[in-house]
Formats: structure tokens, C-alpha cells, sequence
């Protein structure tokens, strides 16, 4: 009976340590952006890639406005609703007295500067594969934004979502750096392939997820259901998507599509993001989604 | 003969009220509004297709067709946005109850299009990467009205 028990504690303990071990936040190596000079002006070019103003500024805003960090936008998922936190330049309120290697661990390894684990609404999941360069560069770029004093608002997450160190059990299973595409590329298709699976992060919304939030990267962009909303994601893989390159540039710029109606809903967002990237870039993300496995 | 002109006055008297029809059916209203849509679809069809590289640049027929645009989008089109016209009454309407409601909103956001639609024509003939940023414009337009007040689909 006592040889029982004792294995039972040892098993616990074994249990508790594999626990520990697994969801323990794992920051970047501190030395990972030794030697990296900043530029701001590409940085710009990094936060419109990354969409950053699409969900931390206020929805309705255009102009100067965009550049206005407050968050508070509303998220619905089935664990419950995010509210985005606040990431303009005040020093209290946003992300002012980040360093840019408290920014590479939370868009590389999604652990806040004190060690905690964000929920996966921050799209590190793509976001983790961007370039050390490209985190410092935006880290410098968002130094020039203005600062906004709007405190940011909990999340409305029950139990047991509300425990983040569950979240280093999601992380441990669907955070992921290698390519899900893969293969020979050309220079574009490759450019095209670090902006829409990286900074772009179109995969979060046009990927379905399974039942614990993870993308389903064999049905990769196949499109599906918006969570806790209505309508659905289309399907961008060439099985569904059949517009032309061409088409797909000009939709990146101008909201069109092929027959002349316009892009609704958050995606009317992520083309006021686009269209700020240089003409190459909208196109090598044309000639990656046509490298894309057609998925039905 | 003048009994047959009577006859046939007094008929197109009594067809007066159907044909002077005041236009307030409700399905009649959503094609209508949907017809304007296309009809600004057609205007940017021809700058699309030169913005895109798949028809070659025109300067005079770009003008053009930004000169519709302008005229289009300045139209009072209220007659075309009101109650019962809405998604969830017609089932093939996707423009939500809000841009009914909304007048001073909806009358912005189409000033917004007619400004962009006017800037578009003072740059339409210059060159293409002109018009092309100016279809830009026009562009955030319609998609910062239909982010808003269409459903998704």
C-alpha cells in the first residue's frame, strides 16, 4: 500500500514538473538582437504588413487616427471576448517603456515583459516567424506614434480560459516557426510567403481552427466560420480563389474586387493596411497564394 | 372617332394612378439601388482594368469614366435607402438596418465617395500611377461605408 501511494505522489510530482516545464512562458534569447540597427522608415512598412493598426486602433479610424494605438476593439471567440489592450507610445498606459526585446518576446514567443503568456488573439502564432530586423525596425517605428493615456480593458474570459498558464500548453502544441508552404520558391513567392504567413497573419482568420484554437494548418487558408460571429471566412486557396494576380494586387489596393464591389467587414481593414505596402509586396503575396495547396 | 378619343381618354385616366406609380414598392426600390451599384461598378471597370495592366492606359477614357463616377456619386440617393428596403426585411439585401437610420452618416459617407470620385478626375489623365493612387481613394470609400453598414456575407 505504501509502495502504491509513493508511486502515486512521484507520478504527481512527475506530472506537476512535466506541467511546469511545458507552460513555462520561454522568452527569447536575450543576445537575439545584439548588433541589429533600427530603421524606423522600414519599420513603418513592417506595421502596415503586420496589420498592427487593423485591431489596435479604434475600428472607424482614418487618417492620423489610424496611428492612434488605443485599443479597446472587441474580439468574440468561443473561449470568450478579447479587448485589445492599448499599445501606443505612453509609457503607463501602452507599450512606451518597451524595449525592442520586450517586443521581440511578445510578437516571437508571446510573453509580456513580465514573463507572462498572452492569449493567441495576438497573432504570434504568425508573428513568430518574423525577422528579429523587422521586430527592432517596428520597435522604432512605434516610438514615433502618438501616445494615447486610454487604460486598457480586461478580457471577458471565464474559467478555465481565464488560467494563462494553459497557455503554455497551446503554445506547446501550435506554436510553430516552420513554413506551411514549402517547397522551392521564387524570391517573390518567398517575399510573398514571410508577408502573408508572418506579418500579414492571414492564416488566423482564413485558417480554420480546431477545438482547442489551433489553426488547422492542412487546411491552410481553406476559409470557415467566424467564431462567436456570423458569416464565414472565405476560402483563398487557388481550389476557391480564382482571380487573376493582377486582380489580387489591385483588390490589395483598392479594396475592388474582380466585378467592381468592395471589400466588407474586417478585411476592409486589412486593405487599408495593404494598401501602404510598395506594389511589389501586394504582388509577391499574389504569387504566393497562387503557390498555395488547393484546398476544397 | 370622337366617341373612340373619349373612350381612350378615359381609359389612360383610369391607368393614370398605376402608371404615375409613386415608386415606394419596396423590391423595386432594392433593384434600383442595386442597379446604381452596378452602374458605379461600370464606371470603375475600365480604371480597374488599366490599373491592373489588362487594358492599356487612356487618359481621355479614364477621364471619363471618373467624370461618371463624380456625377453618380453627387446624386441625392435617398430615394433608394429607405425603410423596408433593409437585410433581414428582403431576403436579397445585404445593407444592414443602420444606413437607413443613419441619414447624416450615409450623406457623409457619399460626400466622402463624391470628394474622392472629384479628386479622381483631376488625376485620371496625368498617368497611370496617378489614377491609380486616385482609385485608391475611391476605393477606402466604398469599403470604409461598406466595413460599416453592409452584412457580412
Amino acid at each position: 500500500m505504501r509502495r502504491i501511494l509513493s508511486a502515486l505522489v512521484l507520478l504527481a510530482v512527475l506530472g506537476l514538473a512535466t506541467f511546469w516545464v511545458v507552460t513555462r512562458p520561454r522568452p527569447v534569447d536575450p543576445g537575439l538582437l545584439a548588433g541589429l540597427v533600427p530603421d524606423a522608415a522600414h519599420g513603418e512598412q513592417v506595421f502596415w504588413a503586420g496589420g498592427c493598426a487593423a485591431c489596435h486602433a479604434d475600428a472607424d479610424a482614418t487618417g492620423a487616427a489610424k496611428l492612434v494605438l488605443k485599443g479597446g476593439q472587441r474580439f468574440a471567440s468561443p473561449f470568450g471576448t478579447f479587448l485589445a489592450p492599448n499599445i501606443s507610445n505612453d509609457a503607463t498606459a501602452g507599450i512606451g517603456a518597451w524595449t525592442a526585446l520586450d517586443l521581440a518576446n511578445a510578437m516571437l514567443r508571446g510573453v509580456s515583459p513580465e514573463g507572462s503568456h498572452y492569449y493567441p488573439v495576438f497573432p504570434y502564432a504568425s508573428y513568430a516567424k518574423a525577422t528579429p530586423q523587422d521586430v527592432v525596425d517596428l520597435r522604432a517605428f512605434l516610438a514615433t506614434l502618438p501616445a494615447d493615456p486610454t487604460p486598457s480593458q480586461p478580457h471577458e474570459v471565464g474559467f478555465p480560459f481565464s488560467i494563462r498558464a494553459l497557455l503554455g500548453g497551446w503554445k506547446f502544441l501550435f506554436l510553430k516557426t516552420d513554413w506551411v508552404v514549402g517547397g522551392e520558391l521564387s524570391q517573390e513567392e518567398a517575399r510573398g510567403r514571410y508577408l502573408v504567413e508572418a506579418l500579414g497573419h492571414c492564416g488566423e482568420c482564413h485558417t480554420p481552427r480546431n477545438a482547442l484554437g489551433g489553426m488547422r494548418l492542412g487546411r491552410w487558408l481553406a476559409g470557415g466560420p467566424v467564431p462567436g460571429g456570423q458569416g464565414n471566412f472565405p476560402n483563398i486557396t487557388p481550389a476557391k480563389l480564382d482571380w487573376t494576380v493582377p486582380d489580387i494586387v489591385e483588390y490589395l489596393n483598392s479594396g475592388f474586387t474582380p466585378s467592381f464591389d468592395s471589400a466588407g467587414g474586417h478585411m476592409a481593414l486589412v486593405v487599408q493596411n495593404t494598401a501602404h505596402l510598395p506594389e511589389s509586396d501586394r504582388r509577391a503575396i499574389a504569387d504566393y497564394l497562387k503557390r498555395v495547396p488547393p484546398v476544397e | 372617332m370622337r366617341k373612340a378619343i373619349f373612350a381612350l381618354t378615359t381609359t389612360l385616366l383610369a391607368a393614370m394612378p398605376a402608371l404615375a406609380q409613386d415608386m415606394t414598392n419596396p423590391d423595386e426600390i432594392l433593384t434600383a439601388r442595386h442597379g446604381y451599384m452596378l452602374l458605379l461598378a461600370m464606371q470603375l471597370a475600365p480604371l480597374g482594368a488599366m490599373a491592373k495592366g489588362t487594358a492599356p492606359y487612356d487618359a481621355a477614357a479614364a477621364t471619363e469614366a471618373a467624370k461618371n463616377l463624380a456625377a453618380l456619386s453627387g446624386i441625392d440617393s435617398s430615394m433608394l435607402w429607405v425603410p423596408g428596403t433593409e437585410a433581414g426585411v428582403l431576403t436579397d439585401s445585404s445593407a444592414l438596418p443602420a444606413i437607413i437610420a443613419n441619414t447624416a452618416d450615409r450623406a457623409d459617407r457619399f460626400a466622402q465617395l463624391k470628394g474622392a470620385a472629384d479628386a479622381l478626375v483631376t488625376v485620371a489623365g496625368n498617368d497611370v500611377e496617378a489614377m491609380k493612387a486616385g482609385l485608391g481613394g475611391v476605393g477606402a470609400a466604398c469599403g470604409g461605408c461598406h466595413k460599416e453598414y453592409r452584412k457580412p456575407d
